[in-house]
């Protein structure tokens, strides 16, 4: 495991009370707060199966957190529960100060499979949600709205075609245009372009990214791709294997803030993280479920700030034109 | 491509028609005289026994009625003699009627069915049972209760053409994508709007195929009802030249038949292509 060692790991450097102050978020940073969820079904024989429990996340406004994790992990639950679809088996998510109760307005979700009403028109679908987030709002004004936030993910001109006279990345981006429409506090999106081409899906992510570093938009998104989650997120929120799935650890990205994907692998930090990411995919996510460290804390899960790594500063002193570092 | 193949089978149709028409006449002309009779005895026993004529009508006598009742089809002349056309249009009414009732009790209930897996598990049982009884076995029910014939044959109309559209309903409504139901309560649609907004449109195919087959069933029911229940309609007027043995307006009211109930199902298919959404 020494490979994965170019990252520092913060929480368990510092003591306790300094560690209170740098990687745990303090209560004005937690917009969302996921407090000690867990879900559980039935199993046969009278027991029950639980997907994960005690599970802890902080979320700050105006942030992009990816979780990554195999299938059967529960992400899908968390971002449903998030959503308001399902509820928790236990525990509460706490969203701008107000436990959450049931679907809000204020958390738009981007579905996988793009969720359009097949029978409205593009802009049919985006009015659909404006209207019933502006219940009494006139109609031009809807139509308006609408057609916004169309051409904001570059649909304008599609807006009287039908989902189904539209190809795979254009109906993805009117189910962005539609959650985008109604000026959610949050974004959630479960794995929005995994249906997609590779094409498709790189030009779909430099638009979502876009939006939201322009709105400042508070995302959760749930992905399987680590080139993705590095490209989107601020932070990458690992699960291990379920059942009884944990949040592994949370990895703070240290690629700055304005990302250019084309020129993201020349990026310094960008190969530790990834290879931190990918070990994680094919060996701890197991290795850790069946054994977490001792001081291991599920409502502290440990943050993990890449820095340099060898390899890094060694490709940044061997080059003879400096990295390119787009900043 | 398309229309050459219209083309084709139209005139296939048309050559068809022909063929039929031809061995029709032919299958019924006269074999010619038969045999020496006395003349007054061949008056009496009419063309069949002197000219060895077939008893069955060919073509050209059934298109003479056909033309006969077109160029007046809403005579009245008393309860057992009225045009074909205000026949048909008791039939239609009544069909109407019931199927109208039939309409505003199926969807509304099937949609409250569909909504609740509960009410679809414990009603069940009671539509699989009702669904294949003959509706004309609910005539004599009908009849002892309604105590009127006309509303009696309504009354089966209705009772038929309910369950295909409460089993669509129910089942059209049941298999709304879920992804849809969520996407309004993400959207927190109140429970009004989700239904108008989301669900029908969802269910409205399915729906439209239960009121297609029921429209179809009705006016099968329809004939067999007004043979019973007799006065007015097309199915007594069928009856009715029965008993006049006119086997010619038989065979016209069977061609009028047939055409009314496909103008009824094309209808409804035009309605069915309306709400069919592609995906």
């Amino acid at each position: 495991m020494s490979t994965l060692l170019p990252f520092r790991r913060r929480a368990q450097a510092a003591a306790p009370d300094q560690a209170a102050g740098t990687s745990r978020m303090s209560n004005s940073d937690k917009f969302i707060s996921i407090e000690g969820i867990a879900r559980r079904y039935p199993a046969p024989g009278g027991k029950t199966t639980t997907i994960f429990q005690n599970l802890w996340l902080p979320m700050r406004r105006g942030e992009f957190v990816c979780m990554i994790g195999h299938s059967g992990c529960g992400k899908t639950t968390v971002l449903n529960i998030l959503a308001g679809l399902e509820a928790p088996s236990e525990g509460a998510v706490i969203v701008d100060g107000q436990a959450i109760a049931g679907t809000s307005l204020d958390r738009a979700v981007i579905f996988q499979g793009h969720a359009l009403l097949p029978w409205r028109t593009v802009l049919g679908n985006v009015a659909y949600a404006v209207s019933s987030r502006w219940r009494k709002a006139p109609k031009a004004e809807i139509e308006a709205r609408a057609k916004k936030a169309i051409a904001t993910v570059g649909l304008a001109g599609s807006e009287h075609k039908r989902p189904s006279e539209l190809s795979g990345g254009m109906k993805q981006r009117v189910g962005i245009a539609r959650a985008l429409s109604i000026d959610p506090k949050i974004l959630l999106m479960d794995e929005p372009f995994s249906a997609l081409d590779a094409l498709t899906r790189g030009t779909l992510q430099d638009e979502v990214r876009r939006i939201c570093v322009e709105t400042g938009q508070t995302v959760f998104m749930i992905t399987h791709d680590v080139d993705e989650a590095i490209y989107l997120a601020d932070r990458i929120v690992l699960m291990t294997n379920g059942p009884e799935a944990k949040v592994a650890e949370i990895v703070e990205n240290p690629l700055p803030k304005n990302r250019d994907r084309t020129q993201l692998h020349h990026a310094p930090g960008y190969y530790a993280l990834r290879n931190h990411l990918i070990d994680f995919l094919v060996s701890r996510s197991k290795t850790l479920r069946d054994a977490m460290p001792a001081d291991y804390d599920p409502r502290h899960p440990p943050v993990i700030r890449p820095s340099l790594s060898e390899a890094d500063a060694e490709a940044i002193a061997a080059s003879t034109a400096p990295a390119p570092r787009r900043a | 491509m398309t229309r050459a193949i219209n083309l084709r089978a139209g005139v296939l149709s048309l050559a068809l028609l022909a063929a039929i028409l031809l061995i029709w006449q032919v299958a019924v002309s006269g074999t010619g005289k038969t045999e020496a009779m006395d003349p007054e005895y061949a008056a009496l026993m009419g063309q069949t026994a002197t000219t060895g004529k077939s008893a069955m009508p060919g073509p050209l006598d059934v298109a003479a009625t056909i033309w006969g009742h077109l160029k007046d089809p809403f005579y009245d002349r008393g309860p057992n003699d009225k045009g074909i056309g205000i026949q048909l249009a008791y039939s239609v009414g009544r069909v109407a009627l019931g199927y109208g009732l039939a309409v505003i009790v199926a969807i509304p209930i099937g949609f409250l069915i569909g909504m609740s897996p509960l009410m679809s598990r414990a009603l069940d049982p009671y539509i699989q049972i009702l669904k294949p009884v003959s509706p004309l076995a609910w005539m004599p029910l009908a009849l002892y209760t309604i105590k009127d014939s006309s509303l009696s044959a309504i009354f089966v109309i209705f009772i038929c053409s309910i369950w295909p559209m409460l089993i669509n309903t129910v089942f059209g409504v049941a298999s709304t994508r879920k992804e849809w139901l969520n996407v309004a309560r993400t959207l927190e649609v109140g429970p009004f709007r989700r239904a108008f907004t989301v669900i029908l449109p969802a269910a409205a195919p399915t729906i439209l195929t239960g009121m297609r087959i029921s429209i179809g069933i009705a006016w099968l029911v329809i004939v067999a009802a007004e043979m019973l229940v007799g006065g007015t309609g097309i199915g007594y007027f069928v009856w009715n030249e029965w008993n006049n043995l006119s086997i010619t307006n038989v065979i016209t009211s069977i061609l009028v038949i047939g055409l009314f109930g496909m103008v009824l199902d094309q209808l409804l298919a035009r309605a069915q292509r309306l709400v069919t959404f592609p995906e």
